[in-house]
């Protein structure tokens, strides 16, 4: 999203009076997901790889308090079994306002927020970044190639270089596909970092795409009932739009005659 | 209603004669369907129906909406996830509602455009216009609160930027503003009355649009010839025009599926891509997004807005002859209403007697000119200042006035129009052969 990075002086802001923040050129990969399209779907193999890289890696610092847990085992997710659901719930503590007290979680119960303060969540997070804009605005790319926020994510987490720098006693990482070009979160992925119990591959690369996959999937959980409503609604449309046009004709066939050539 | 010739309804059985007495609600209905309209009307003419199917689905909506929704700072944005995961079908809802406003400003703008070409503004059809022109403001109005309640980021400051605006006005623009928002920024109080007047304004919009409906309904509709319908009797009349129902309404309904198609694959198959992927951040008031944007419908405006900078001469002269009571903030903001003002008054600017741009042999160009500016101007909208965008926000922002200001006034005087057509038949029967076959 070049227009967003890009510096802005925008009178909004100086009516505003809020400073501005520098930026760079960002480098988002184009990745091909399983979910893109008007009839992509999402992997529930590939949500489950997800759902395990979150909770071993990502739940240490960040949380998806938008999402609740019963919801992984919804149709069009990760389809978690019930049991599963439960015994995956109970891993968290939550704070039970009625006990005054925290207790297991139950799968009623959201995700836990965010540990760390400068974690933001990520429930909504690859609908919250976009990874395509342009050219020149025109919204060509997001047309063709989606929005991209998926692609960001994956992005960021294969984008470090190695460099790394400090300043005023805060370590920042350089990244290609952050927008400032440093970033305070240390690299969170550099491969192998779990076990898939089904023996899919766990290079950066692949578990990059599963994460970004099922944060995809916490931010668009519906997405494949919408798709679905999408296209049945576009069919019976056509439908009825066809037969519109057929008594549209009928109808004004004897007012007007034939076209004239002219 | 008075004006073209035509039948009216008769009521024939006793119930309808017992009613018609006491309330003659069937003869309304009747007469309004039943409206001699010209029949030479083009595809054009079919936004009216899109219109008003916009707003029964806006509010149809965005009442089921309301009942799953809080509009408070600190549970708004999470109520908003609420229906989107938890509601049945709230994701649909939310997503035909949010798209909903798009379709609404797409065929307000085409439906504008329609009337600017074809002279629709133009007596005795200046009330139709100047009601249609409130319409519009109060659709604004209602779209610019709808979008702050989900209390996203950009929801923040799209609501920080725009009531800022009233700020800039001298002396009286700060109580203004803080009146509007109900304290000194936004808050709570600001989120709680968006709400309440996002809820209210479409019924005032839909009163409107009986007001818009029964002044065309008067003076009936103009059509591409922009000539009017004979009405030396009856039978002439029916020459020129035809029935409301059933030949238009079922014409505009097959238009209307054609629009939904898109609509629905864009809800269906890519409902965020008009939207701000910022707004799927929660209302943040410590942290500034890197760049604020307003929805695409708003842009040609807030282009407008940002064009007059403090190195324009023109604001440089109206801040020396104003000793600098008008500086180039409450300039632009002069010059963004400005642009809805003229456009409001373009019945009284435009003086040539013809009004169809059909035989407009160089109004036509300066429409075109007009049109191509629009998106221009939106497009400079939604790019960040710096290189080219300044200057051609200018001259968009001069040609908009130009427009209405000068070319349309000198138009009427210098340009000659080709010859108009005797009578809507006459322009019918240029198309469509079988009269004069049959004769």
């Amino acid at each position: 999203m070049i227009r967003k990075l890009a510096l802005t002086a925008v009178a909004a802001l100086a009516l505003s009076g809020v400073a501005a923040m520098a930026s760079e050129e960002i480098e988002v990969e184009d990745v091909d997901f399983s979910f893109e399209g008007p009839f992509g779907t999402y992997d529930q193999q590939q949500l489950q790889r997800g759902l395990q890289i979150y909770t071993e890696v990502c739940a240490s610092c960040h949380g998806l308090k938008f999402v609740p847990i019963r919801t992984l085992g919804d149709e069009g997710g990760p389809g978690l079994a019930e049991e599963a659901v439960r015994a995956y719930a109970e891993q968290f503590e939550v704070y039970d306002r009625e006990l005054d007290d925290t207790r297991p979680a139950k799968p009623s119960d959201h995700f836990p927020e965010s540990s760390l303060d400068n974690a933001p969540d990520l429930s909504l997070m690859a609908k919250a970044r976009k990874g395509f804009t342009g050219p020149n605005g025109l919204l060509i790319n997001p047309l063709f190639k989606g929005q991209g926020g998926p692609e960001y994510i994956y992005s960021i987490l294969t984008g470090y270089t190695g460099e790394e720098k400090e300043v005023a006693g805060s370590t920042f990482y350089e990244n290609k596909a952050f927008p400032s070009g440093w970033i305070a979160m240390p690299p969170p992925l550099v491969g192998e970092d779990v076990e898939f119990a089904d023996g899919s591959s766990n290079e950066l690369e692949k578990e990059a795409e599963d994460i970004a996959a099922f944060l995809m999937w916490t931010a668009e959980p519906k997405m494949m009932a919408r798709k679905q409503a999408g296209f049945v609604g576009v069919l019976m449309l056509v439908v009825l739009t066809s037969l519109l046009y057929l008594t549209n004709k009928r109808l004004w066939a004897p007012v007007k005659g034939k076209k004239k050539s002219a | 209603m008075a004006g073209i010739p035509h039948d009216h309804y008769e009521p024939r059985t006793g119930f309808e004669k017992w009613l018609h007495e006491r309330l003659p609600i069937v003869s309304l209905v009747y007469d309004t369907l039943m409206i001699p309209t010209p029949k030479n009307l083009n595809w054009w003419w079919i936004f009216g129906i899109v219109l008003a199917f916009a707003l029964v689905l806006q509010i149809v909506t965005g009442v089921i909406l309301a009942m799953h929704y809080t509009p408070n700072v600190d549970l708004a944005f999470a109520s908003v996830e609420h229906i989107m995961r938890n509601v049945r079908g709230g994701y649909m809802l939310r997503y035909v509602h949010a798209n909903g406003a798009s379709l609404f400003f797409f065929a307000v703008y085409v439906h504008i455009f329609r009337g600017l070409y074809y002279g629709s503004y133009k007596s005795p059809r200046e009330v139709t216009w100047i009601i249609g022109m409130l319409i519009y403001l109060v659709m604004m109005g209602t779209a610019f609160m709808g979008y702050v309640l989900p209390w996203g980021q950009m929801s923040f400051w799209g609501a920080t930027v725009i009531t800022g605006l009233f700020g800039a006005i001298p002396l009286i623009g700060e109580p203004i503003q803080t009146w509007l928002l109900g304290g000194p920024a936004v808050g709570n109080p600001t989120l709680n009355r968006f709400f309440s007047l996002h809820y209210l304004l479409p019924f005032i919009i839909a009163a409107l649009v009986i007001v818009h409906i029964w002044a065309f309904h008067t003076t009936g509709n103009n059509n591409p010839a922009g000539v009017e319908v004979r009405r030396g009797s009856k039978e002439e009349a029916e020459k020129d025009t035809l029935p409301f129902w059933p030949y238009f309404v079922i014409k505009d309904l097959f238009a209307l599926g054609v629009v939904l198609i898109v609509f629905w694959a864009i809800v269906g198959f890519m409902p965020n891509f008009l939207g701000e992927a910022d707004n799927y951040i929660e209302a943040n008031p410590l942290m500034t997004p890197p760049e604020i944007v307003p929805e695409w419908y708003f842009l040609p405006f807030y282009a407008i807005l940002r064009a007059f900078t403090a190195d324009v001469w023109v604001v440089q002269i109206a801040s020396f002859v104003t000793g600098g009571i008008v500086d180039a903030k409450f300039f632009g903001v002069i010059a963004m209403f400005g642009a809805i003002v003229v456009l409001a008054l373009v019945p009284w600017l435009d003086t040539s007697s013809v009004r169809s741009g059909k035989y407009r042999p160089m109004f036509r160009w300066w429409f075109y000119l007009l049109v191509i500016d629009f998106v221009v101007l939106m497009w400079s909208g939604s790019q960040p200042v710096g290189g080219i965008v300044p200057a051609l926000s200018l001259i968009g922002a001069s040609y908009w006035f130009a427009y209405f200001l000068v070319i349309l006034p000198i138009l009427g005087i210098i340009e000659k129009p080709e010859p108009i057509p005797a009578t809507i038949e006459e322009d019918f029967n240029a198309h469509y052969g079988k009269q004069e076959a049959a004769e």
